[in-house]
């Protein structure tokens, strides 16, 4: 199950990747609470197998980016064409319900900042990572209960607590747990908001440690929301910086971090401790 | 009983909502297992004592129809003879305890051991209509989920309990499939029951009366009890004889009869019990 679930995605990579298209491409979104500006005026592609970081302080505009994005939130203006599986573009906010729940559930994967919102804390570890198997017709228990395994050791979590509820687990292991859940279905597109924000600096560590391996095992495309310059360096090869709500700058990642170009960006840079 | 000399309307119910029932069960028998919303009425008997099988009953009935009640298989139980003795009043309709006798047959708990025809109306009384509840408390979410046919948290549900227990382990209100797409509660019956729904050529009507929901399973409906391909669904019930008739593949209660706690187990449908004897049916000597 490990191997084929990495080897599908490849395989998907791969062919995303010879249509010589963009899995994502976002132009104009733009959302407002009101008078205040969520996010505005943002437009980028995102290629398959590619990781964007998008950085800025806390207020910026990413999670709003990225929920409107991930279709959670309904943008002002703006649109974004999301490559399907047969390779048709197709307009994301325009997507019925029905289907988006469906790319939800199988083709896009969310992780949370929070693990609590991410899981269900009343269903086994091994129930919370089946439910997306589950959820697209798998009907075999013992194939469901191996793959959840599997993750559950991908992810680094000793296989005994497969029928433990996460509330028993720390939060370095709810957020593990949340990863394997979103993962399991070979998802092609992962969006992360803030994944390591609410963890201690060790237990930070071990989780980009840990994502990094699978982003490149899997080939991951994704975006990946933080306000922390040195999780984008580690898993972005693209970064986009925003500030009130907007772009001020992108490049690839150790260009934009080695030699910012706008002000605020070298304001960021200077003022994180080290990178 | 003509129209003339009737204190009340056939059926107790007034015409007007007979019709509004009879148009929820025609949208329900068109979307088999899809609760449809219907104005419950009260009752002169108090919720959960099945005031949505006897809307659905009353809407139904007809002069010329046989009806038999059954409370957990028995015809003999308080609520069974009250809701029979109750339509034999406002419809001076005949009643039975026989199922071949009888044209509908309003129950809770069971389906009767014998085959049924399609000439019969299989009546439930539901208590809690919705088989997400207690997985998902949100009426809004639940009726999004079943729109959509988002039915992986319920397999999540039986996922936990084979892990838990090694089988599932729901005794009643064992959720089904219903031709494909809807999941359904069958109403508080035994699995034993489950596969007495698959393809049955009576009409099944199911009634909640407090939460004002009628489904339905047209005749030879395609019912599927929800399980994994290794771990199959499997119809249990207590592995041994009826101890009055023999019989080896009825359902039984277990019922104690004496002051010592003795106990012994006893077909479940008492019509179906008395018939076997009739015909010479015995348990075998212990
Ligand atoms: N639900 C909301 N209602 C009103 N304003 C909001 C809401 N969510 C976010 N905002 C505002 O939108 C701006 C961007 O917020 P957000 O997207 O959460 O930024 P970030 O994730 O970068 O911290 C901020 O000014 C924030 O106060
Ligand atoms: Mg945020």
């Amino acid at each position: 199950m490990t191997v084929s679930t990495a080897e599908m995605a490849q395989a998907r990579v791969r062919a995303d990747a010879e249509a010589r298209a963009p899995l994502l491409e976002v132009a104009g979104l733009t959302r407002r609470y009101g008078a205040r500006i969520g996010c505005a005026d943002i437009g980028f592609d995102l290629w398959p197998g590619e990781v964007l970081g998008v950085v800025g302080e806390s207020g910026s505009g990413k999670s709003t980016l990225l929920a409107c994005l991930a279709g959670h939130l309904a943008p002002d203006a703006g649109r974004v064409l999301w490559r399907d599986r047969d390779g048709r573009a197709r307009d994301v906010l325009a997507i019925p319900e029905p289907e988006r729940r469906l790319l939800a559930r199988t083709d896009w994967a969310f992780v949370r900042q929070n693990p609590r919102d991410g899981l269900r804390m009343g269903v086994s570890a091994g129930g919370n990572i089946g439910e997306r198997l589950m959820a697209g017709g798998a009907r075999h228990y013992g194939r469901i209960r191996g793959a959840a395994a599997d993750w559950l050791a991908r992810v680094e979590i000793d296989a005994g607590r497969i029928d433990d509820t996460p509330r028993a687990f720390s939060g370095g292991m709810q957020q593990r747990l949340q990863i394997a859940r979103n993962l399991v279905s070979g998802p092609r597109l992962v969006l992360m908001d803030e994944p390591t924000g609410g963890l201690d600096v060790s237990v930070q560590a071990r989780l980009l440690d840990l994502l990094r391996g699978l982003v490149r095992e899997m080939g991951l495309s994704a975006i990946v929301v933080t306000h922390d310059l040195a999780v984008a360096r580690l898993l972005a090869h693209r970064l986009m910086v925003m500030k009130d709500g907007r772009v001020v700058e992108t490049g690839l990642t150790d260009q934009v971090l080695d030699d910012p170009q706008h002000a605020y960006t070298q304001l960021l840079v200077s003022s994180a401790l080290r990178l | 009983m003509t129209p003339d000399d009737a204190d009340y309307t056939f059926a107790y119910l007034d015409e007007a909502t007979k019709r509004m029932i009879r148009r929820a069960v025609l949208k329900a028998v068109a979307i088999p297992g899809y609760q449809t919303p219907f104005a419950s009425r009260e009752m002169p008997m108090p919720y959960g004592w099945g005031t949505g099988g006897v809307q659905l009953t009353a809407a139904c009935l007809t002069p010329d129809d046989v009806l038999k009640v059954i409370d957990q298989g028995a015809d003999d139980t308080t609520n069974a003879v009250s809701i029979r003795a109750f339509f034999a009043k406002v419809a001076g309709v005949a009643t039975t305890e026989s199922t071949r006798e009888a044209t509908i047959i309003q129950t809770r708990h069971r389906i009767p051991e014998t085959p049924l025809t399609e000439d019969q109306i299989m009546v439930f009384q539901v208590p809690i209509p919705e088989p997400l509840r207690f997985l998902e408390p949100r009426e809004t979410e639940t009726r999004r989920m079943h729109a959509l046919a988002d039915y992986g948290l319920m397999q999540v549900r039986l996922y936990e309990d084979v892990a838990r227990h090694g089988a599932v382990t729901l005794a009643y209100a064992y959720p089904v499939r219903v031709a494909g797409r809807y999941v359904m509660d069958p109403s508080p019956i035994p699995r034993f029951d489950n596969p007495k729904l698959d393809r049955s050529p009576a009409l099944m009507l199911f009634g909640a009366g407090r939460e004002q929901r009628i489904y339905a399973l047209p005749p030879w409906t395609r019912v599927e009890s929800l399980d994994f391909e290794d771990h199959p669904f499997e119809a249990s019930k207590p592995d041994r004889p009826c101890a009055l008739c023999g019989a080896e593949d009825s359902y039984l209660d277990e019922v104690i009869v004496d002051d010592a706690g003795g106990r012994m187990f006893v077909c479940s449908d008492t019509d179906h019990c008395a018939n076997r004897r009739a015909a010479g049916a015995q348990a075998s000597a212990p």
